[in-house]
C-alpha cells in the first residue's frame, strides 16, 4: 500500500453526496418498510426490546406486590402463573437476547469498518419475525390466553393432557418466531465479522466487543436449534398426537428437559457474553488505555463459549440422574469460574493501570463487577450437585440468576446505552440523570435480590403465587418489593433521560469520549453508507494510533451499493461484491411466515397452505436482480 | 414449625449445610479479594483531568504475572469445592440400616403417602403428612401420576423430583424431633403454592403408636348425625374420589380420608385442620384453593353438618 | 468527523467470487450449520428413545421396509454426479451447460420426491402410534423438507436463468445451490442409517 495524495475536500464531499443517494432509503412508510440499513433496523430492535423490557418489568412489580405480604390476594393463581411465565419468556426471548443483538447489529458493521451488515434483507426479515413473536405472546396475554407453564414449559404440564387450550402452543410458537430471528441475525453477524472487516483488521486486532459477538453468534447457531426442535416436538405432541414426551407410549418427559437446557444454558451466555464486550469497550475508553491481557480476554470468551455447552445437566440435578454424570457436570460448571475470573481480573487491572474517568458508563462497569461477581460465586454454589438439591427451584436461584443476568448483562447494557447513545441518536445523555438512574437501580437491585438468597435458604420455593405467614419469610419479601419499586424509579429516570435527550438537537460530536474504535470515526449518528472510504486498520485502537487522520482505502463504487470482502483471519481485501437494495420482500416473507406459524397453532394443515404465500414471498425475495456488475439477490 | 435448610434435623441436611458453610467461606474470601482489588484500583489514581491523551503502547508484565497467580488461586478453590461436593454426594448416596420404606406419589396438588414397611397388612396410607421415627433411616420412593413435582423438606434433605414414568429414591435419616414443613418445589400448575407436607419426626415409640392408629379402619359413626354423614358421603360425589378404610368408599382419585381428622392440615397445607375449616373447605373449595380438583358439592345445611361431623370423627 | 488520508485503492479487486470467497456462500454455510445441528439433535433424540425401550422397534412394530429406501438412496447419491458437473460448469461461467444442468437437476429432484413419497407408507409405523413412530417420522420429515425447499429453489432459479441475462453473481448462486444439494445428499446418509438400519441392529 503506497501513500496516495490526499483527495481534495470537495471530491470527498461529492462522493459522500453520491453515497448518500445510493445508500439512502425512500422517505415515509415505504422507506420504513423496505429499509435494509442495519442502523435503522437495529434502532427499531432497540426501541422494541426496551418497550417489552418495561412491560415485563411491570409484570415483575405486580408479582412483587402480590408477594409483599403473606397470603396475598391481589392476583389469582392463574394470573400469577401467567405473569411469571410471560415475565420470564419476555425477558429471555424478547428482551435480553434481541437487545444484545440489536446493539451488535448497530455497532458491529461500524466497528469493523463496513458499509452494511452481510445479509441486510435477512436482517430486515429477522426484525419483523421478532416483532411477530413478541406480539403473539403479548396479544395472547392481554386476551387472557397467555402461557402459564413457566418460561421453560416442562412436559407433561405443557403437554396435551395438562395444558388444554392454546396457551402452551402460543408459548412454543413465540419461541419459534424469536429463534428464527436470532438465527438469521447470528448468521449475518458471523459473516460480517469474518468476511467484512476493514483491511488490516486481523483477528488479533479485532475489538473485544466484536470478539464477544462472534462467540455469541456461533453459540446461537449451535444452541437455538435445540429449543426450536423441542418446542416443535411439543406442538406436534399437542396437535398431531405424536408421543415424544408421553411415557406411556415410549416417550420420556426428561427428554424435554435435556433438549431445553442444551439450549437454555448456552442461552444465558448468549445474553451475557455481549455484555462482557460492552464492559471491555467502556473500560478501555474510560481507563484511557487498552484492556490489560487482551489475548487472555479473547481466550476466556472462547473458553466460555465452549464450556457453556457442557453444563446443561446442572439444571437437572434433582431429576435423579446418575450421580457419576452429575459429578462431571459439577466440575464442568465450576470450571467456567476460571475464564470468568480471568476477565474480572483483567478489567480491574485495566482500571488499576489506567487513568480512569468515572463517567456514568464507568459507574455501570463498577456496579457490574460488584454485582456480577456475587452471581458468579452463587453460580459455583448451585453448580455443586448435592448442594443444588437444597438450592434448586428456590428463591436462592432467583437471586442467583438475577445477579447474573441483571448485574452481569443489564448493568453493562445500561452503561453501553449511555456510552453509545450519541452514536445511536446524535445526542449525549445527561450525566446527572444517568447517575441518579445508576444509583437507584444499583441500590434497588441489591435490596430486591440480596434478601432472596436468604429466602431460598429458608425454604421458599420459586413460582408460588402466595406463601403462608409464620415461616420467617415476611421481612425479606417486603424488602424485595420495596427494592423492586426503587428499580422502577430508576427505570423511569432512564426513560426521562432518553426523552429529554431526544428533544435536544442532534449535535453530538463524532467522538465525544475520545474513544479508540472505528465506530467513533464517523458522524453521530452515522450516514446511511457509514464510511466514505473503507478504513485501513493497523492497530487494536485505531483512533488512538494516529491522532491527526484516519488511513482509508478508496475505490468502492458510489453509484451502486458495493462492499469489500476480506479474508477471515488477516482481513486482506479479496473482492468487491454488491450489497442488496431496499425491498419489501423481507416484510412480506415475514408476514407469510407469521400466518404460517400462527395458523399452525390452530391446524397442522397451515403448514401446507401457509407454505404457498411463503414460497411466493421467498421467490420474490431471492429473485435475482442485476444492479451492479454482479447483481446480488442475497 | 420450620421450613429451612439452615436448621437441619437429619443427616442429609446436616451434611449439605456443612457443604454450604464451606462454599460460603471460600466464595466470600474470593469476593473480598475482588472487591479489595477493585477498591484499590479506583482509589489509587487521583482523579485525572478529562481527556488525557490515552496510552497506547503499554506492556503489563507485572499484571500478567498477577493474573497467573489469580488463576492458580481460582483453580485451587475450585478443586477444593469440587472435591467437597463429590464427597458429600457420595455420603448422600449411602443407604442406612433397616430403612423404613415410604412411597410418596405427587398429584395435582397433594401428596399420597404410603408406608410400605413390613408385611402388606401393616401398610398404611395417608395424605399430605409424613411421620418419621427418630434415628431410623427412611427410604422414600418417589413417583408421580400426572405432572412433575419435587419432594422437598429442607430441614431434612435436598429435593428430588417426582417424574411420571420414572421412579426416584432418596434417603432421610432424622436426628432431631420436631415438626417441619415440606413443599412441592417443581412448578406443577395452578396450585403449586398449596402443595405442602406436614412432617413430624418423633421417637420410634410414638411413631409406632401413630402407625397402629392409622392401621385401624375408620371409626364407626358414634351418633345418628354422624351415621347420616356417612350416608351423605356415600351418596354424594365424595365417595367417587375418596377412600375411607372399613367403608364402601374405596376410590383412589383423591386423598385417603380414613383418619382425616387426625391430620393437622387440610388440602395439602392450604389451611390448618379444624372442624370449622373442614366445613368451609367442603362448602367452597374453590374459594380456599382456586383451581383445586375438589368440586363444591351441593349439600343442604343438614347434610353439610352431618358430613362434617362424620369426617371430624375420623381421628 | 475525522480527517482521512487515502492509503490504498480497492477498485482493482475482482467484482465477483465463487464458493468460500463469496459472502453469500457463508450465509449458506451458516444455515447448513443450523440445520446440521437440528439433524444431529434429532438423531440424538432417536438414540435416546431407543435407549429407553426394551425392544427397538417396540413390539409389535416391524422395522421399515428396505426396498424403496434403497432405490431412493442410490438415486439420491447418483444425482451427485450431475450436481458436481453443474457446479464446475457454473464456475466456468458456461451458460448453456449451466442451464442444461439446472433443468436436469430440477427433473431429478422431482423424481426423487416421488420416490420419497413411496417411502412413507413403508415405514410400517404411524407417527401417532408410539414414540418410535414419532421420531422416525420426525427424521423423515426433516429431511424431506430439505428436499422440497432445495428442489423449489432450483426450479425457480432455473426459470430465472432462461428468462434473464445471467451475470457472474448468478453463476455463483448456481454454484452455491449445488453445494447445498450436496449437503442435502450427505445428511441423508446418517438419517438413512438411523431410520432403516438402527432398528435392525440389536
Amino acid at each position: 500500500m503506497s501513500a496516495v495524495p490526499m483527495p481534495p475536500a470537495d471530491a470527498e464531499a461529492r462522493a459522500a453526496a453520491k453515497l448518500a443517494e445510493t445508500w439512502g432509503d425512500r422517505p415515509g412508510v415505504w422507506g420504513w418498510l423496505t429499509t435494509v440499513d442495519h442502523k435503522r433496523i437495529a434502532r427499531r430492535y432497540l426501541v422494541t426490546t426496551f418497550v417489552f423490557f418495561g412491560l415485563a418489568g411491570i409484570l415483575a412489580l405486580l408479582m412483587r406486590l402480590q408477594l409483599a405480604r403473606p397470603e396475598g390476594r391481589l392476583l389469582s393463581p392463574d394470573r400469577y402463573n401467567e405473569l411469571f411465565t410471560v415475565h420470564g419468556s419476555t425477558m429471555m426471548f424478547i428482551f435480553a437476547v434481541p437487545v444484545m443483538e440489536a446493539v451488535a447489529l448497530y455497532l458491529v458493521p461500524l466497528m469493523v469498518g463496513a458499509r452494511n451488515i452481510a445479509f441486510p434483507r435477512l436482517n430486515a426479515y429477522s426484525y419483523y419475525m421478532y416483532l411477530g413473536g413478541a406480539l403473539t405472546l403479548w396479544v395472547a396475554f392481554f386476551l387472557n390466553i397467555g402461557p402459564d407453564i413457566g418460561w421453560f414449559g416442562y412436559t407433561p404440564l405443557s403437554g396435551p393432557e395438562y395444558s388444554p387450550g392454546k396457551r402452551a402452543d402460543i408459548w412454543a410458537q413465540m419461541i419459534t418466531f424469536t429463534e428464527v430471528a436470532a438465527l438469521a441475525v447470528s448468521v449475518s453477524i458471523v459473516t460480517t465479522i469474518l468476511r467484512m472487516r476493514a483491511p488490516g483488521m486481523t483477528l488479533a486486532r479485532m475489538p473485544l466487543f466484536v470478539w464477544a459477538m462472534l462467540v455469541t453468534a456461533f453459540m446461537t447457531i449451535f444452541a437455538l436449534p435445540s429449543v426450536m426442535l423441542v418446542t416443535s416436538m411439543l406442538i406436534s405432541d399437542r396437535l398431531m398426537g405424536t408421543h415424544f414426551f408421553n411415557y406411556a407410549e415410549g416417550g420420556d418427559v426428561v427428554l424435554f428437559q435435556h433438549l431445553f437446557w442444551f439450549f437454555g444454558h448456552p442461552e444465558v451466555y448468549i445474553i451475557f457474553i455481549p455484555a462482557l464486550g460492552f464492559v471491555s469497550a467502556i473500560t478501555e475508553t474510560f481507563a484511557r488505555r487498552p484492556v490489560v491481557g487482551h489475548t487472555f480476554m479473547v481466550l476466556a470468551l472462547v473458553a466460555i463459549g465452549f464450556l457453556a455447552f457442557g453444563l446443561w445437566v446442572h439444571h437437572m440435578f434433582a431429576t435423579g440422574l446418575p450421580k457419576l454424570g452429575n459429578s462431571f457436570y459439577t466440575s464442568a460448571s465450576m470450571a467456567i469460574a476460571l475464564p470468568s475470573g480471568v476477565q474480572i481480573f483483567c478489567w480491574i487491572a485495566t482500571i488499576w493501570a489506567g487513568r480512569p474517568i468515572f463517567k456514568t458508563p464507568m459507574l455501570w462497569v463498577i456496579g457490574f463487577i460488584v454485582t456480577f461477581v456475587i452471581g458468579g460465586l452463587t453460580g459455583v454454589m448451585v453448580a455443586s450437585a448435592p448442594l443444588d438439591l437444597q438450592l434448586h427451584d428456590t428463591y436462592f436461584v432467583v437471586a442467583h440468576f438475577h445477579y447474573v443476568l441483571i448485574g452481569g448483562a443489564v448493568f453493562p447494557l445500561f452503561g453501553a446505552f449511555q456510552y453509545w447513545f450519541p452514536k445511536f441518536t446524535g445526542r449525549v445523555l445527561s450525566e446527572t440523570l444517568g447517575r441518579w438512574q445508576f444509583w437507584l437501580i444499583f441500590l434497588g437491585f441489591q435490596l430486591t435480590f440480596f434478601p432472596m438468597h436468604l429466602l431460598g435458604l429458608n425454604g421458599m420455593p420459586r413460582r408460588v403465587y402466595t406463601y403462608p405467614a409464620g415461616l420467617g419469610w415476611e421481612p425479606y419479601n417486603l424488602a424485595a418489593t420495596i427494592g423492586a419499586f426503587t428499580i422502577a424509579a430508576g427505570a423511569v429516570i432512564f426513560v426521562v433521560n432518553v426523552v429529554l435527550a431526544l428533544r435536544r438537537p442532534a449535535d453530538a460530536p463524532a467522538n465525544p469520549w475520545d474513544a479508540p474504535g472505528l465506530e467513533w470515526a464517523v458522524a453521530s449518528p452515522p450516514p446511511a453508507y457509514n464510511f466514505v472510504d473503507t478504513p485501513a486498520v493497523s492497530s487494536r485502537t485505531p483512533l488512538w494510533e494516529d491522532r491527526t487522520s484516519l488511513p482509508v482505502m478508496g475505490g468502492l463504487a458510489t453509484d451502486y451499493r458495493e462492499i469489500v470482502v476480506t479474508s477471515p483471519v488477516e482481513a486482506e481485501p479479496g473482492n468487491r461484491q454488491d450489497s442488496p437494495d431496499p425491498t419489501i420482500w423481507p416484510f412480506l416473507a415475514a408476514l407469510a411466515t407469521t400466518v404460517l406459524f400462527i395458523g399452525s397453532i390452530f391446524s397442522e394443515w397451515a403448514l401446507v397452505w401457509g407454505a404457498i404465500p411463503l414460497a411466493i414471498a421467498l421467490t420474490g425475495w431471492f429473485w435475482p436482480k442485476r444492479t451492479g456488475p454482479g447483481g446480488a439477490p442475497e | 414449625m420450620s421450613q429451612s435448610a439452615l436448621h437441619p434435623a437429619a443427616d442429609q441436611a446436616t451434611r449439605l449445610l456443612g457443604l454450604w458453610d464451606l462454599m460460603l467461606w471460600v466464595c466470600a474470601g474470593m469476593y473480598v479479594l475482588v472487591i479489595a482489588f477493585l477498591a484499590w484500583a479506583i482509589w489509587r489514581r487521583r482523579r485525572a483531568a478529562y481527556l488525557i491523551e490515552p496510552e497506547v503502547m503499554v506492556s503489563d508484565p507485572g499484571l500478567e504475572r498477577a493474573l497467573g497467580g489469580w488463576a492458580v488461586l481460582i483453580v485451587v478453590g475450585l478443586i477444593v469445592l469440587t472435591t467437597a461436593s463429590f464427597l458429600t454426594d457420595r455420603a448422600l448416596a449411602t443407604p442406612g440400616e433397616r430403612p423404613l420404606k415410604i412411597k410418596v406419589t405427587g398429584q395435582q396438588w397433594w401428596w399420597r403417602v404410603e408406608y410400605q414397611d413390613g408385611p402388606v397388612e401393616r401398610w398404611v396410607e395417608t395424605a399430605n403428612e409424613i411421620r418419621l421415627p427418630l434415628g431410623r433411616p427412611a427410604e422414600i420412593e418417589l413417583a408421580s401420576d400426572d405432572v412433575i413435582h419435587s419432594f422437598w423438606i429442607p430441614n431434612l434433605a435436598g429435593k428430588t423430583d417426582l417424574i411420571p414414568g420414572r421412579t426416584n429414591r432418596m434417603a432421610i435419616t432424622p436426628r432431631r424431633a420436631g415438626r417441619f414443613r415440606g413443599q412441592c418445589a417443581e412448578f406443577c400448575g395452578f396450585q403449586h403454592a398449596h402443595m405442602a407436607l406436614d412432617v413430624t419426626v418423633e421417637p420410634e415409640a410414638a411413631f409406632e403408636a401413630w402407625r397402629a392408629r392409622q392401621l385401624a379402619p375408620a371409626a364407626a359413626p358414634a351418633d345418628p348425625q354422624r351415621a347420616y354423614g356417612q350416608q351423605v358421603f356415600q351418596a354424594k360425589a365424595c365417595a367417587m374420589c375418596h377412600a375411607i378404610a372399613g367403608t364402601q368408599a374405596g376410590s383412589r382419585n383423591g386423598p385417603d380420608l380414613t383418619h382425616v381428622a387426625s391430620r393437622r392440615t387440610l388440602a395439602a397445607g392450604a389451611l390448618p385442620y379444624s372442624k370449622g375449616a373442614l366445613a368451609g373447605w367442603i362448602a367452597n373449595p374453590q374459594a380456599l384453593k382456586p383451581g383445586t380438583n375438589m368440586p363444591a358439592v351441593r349439600l343442604s345445611a343438614d347434610e353439610q353438618a352431618a358430613l362434617v361431623a362424620y369426617l371430624d370423627g375420623l381421628k | 468527523m475525522i480527517r482521512t488520508r487515502v492509503v490504498g485503492d480497492l477498485s482493482t479487486l475482482p467484482d465477483h467470487a465463487f464458493g468460500l470467497r463469496s459472502i453469500l456462500f457463508w450465509g449458506v454455510i451458516g444455515f447448513m450449520l443450523v440445520e446440521g445441528t437440528v439433524f444431529v439433535l434429532a438423531g440424538g433424540v432417536y438414540l435416546y428413545l431407543r435407549g429407553l425401550s426394551p425392544t427397538w422397534p417396540p413390539e409389535p412394530v416391524l422395522p421399515p421396509s428396505l426396498i424403496y429406501s434403497a432405490i431412493f438412496t442410490l438415486a439420491l447419491f447418483a444425482t451427485e454426479l450431475p450436481n458436481r458437473w453443474l457446479n464446475r460448469r457454473a464456475r466456468a461461467l458456461d451458460l448453456r451447460a449451466t442451464r442444461a444442468g439446472l433443468v436436469l437437476m430440477t427433473v431429478l429432484g422431482l423424481a426423487l420426491l416421488l420416490l420419497r413419497a413411496f417411502e412413507f407408507p413403508h415405514l410400517n409405523v404411524r407417527w401417532d402410534q408410539n414414540a418410535y413412530g414419532s421420531v422416525v417420522w420426525m427424521l423423515m420429515i426433516l429431511h424431506t423438507t430439505h428436499l422440497i425447499t432445495d428442489w423449489a429453489d432450483t426450479a425457480v432459479f432455473t426459470v430465472w436463468t432462461f428468462t434473464h441475462d445471467v451475470g457472474p453473481d448468478q453463476f455463483s448462486d448456481a454454484s452455491d445451490n449445488c453445494a447445498y444439494w450436496t449437503f442435502v445428499v450427505w445428511t441423508w446418509l446418517p438419517i438413512y442409517a438411523l431410520v432403516y438400519w438402527a432398528p435392525r441392529l440389536t
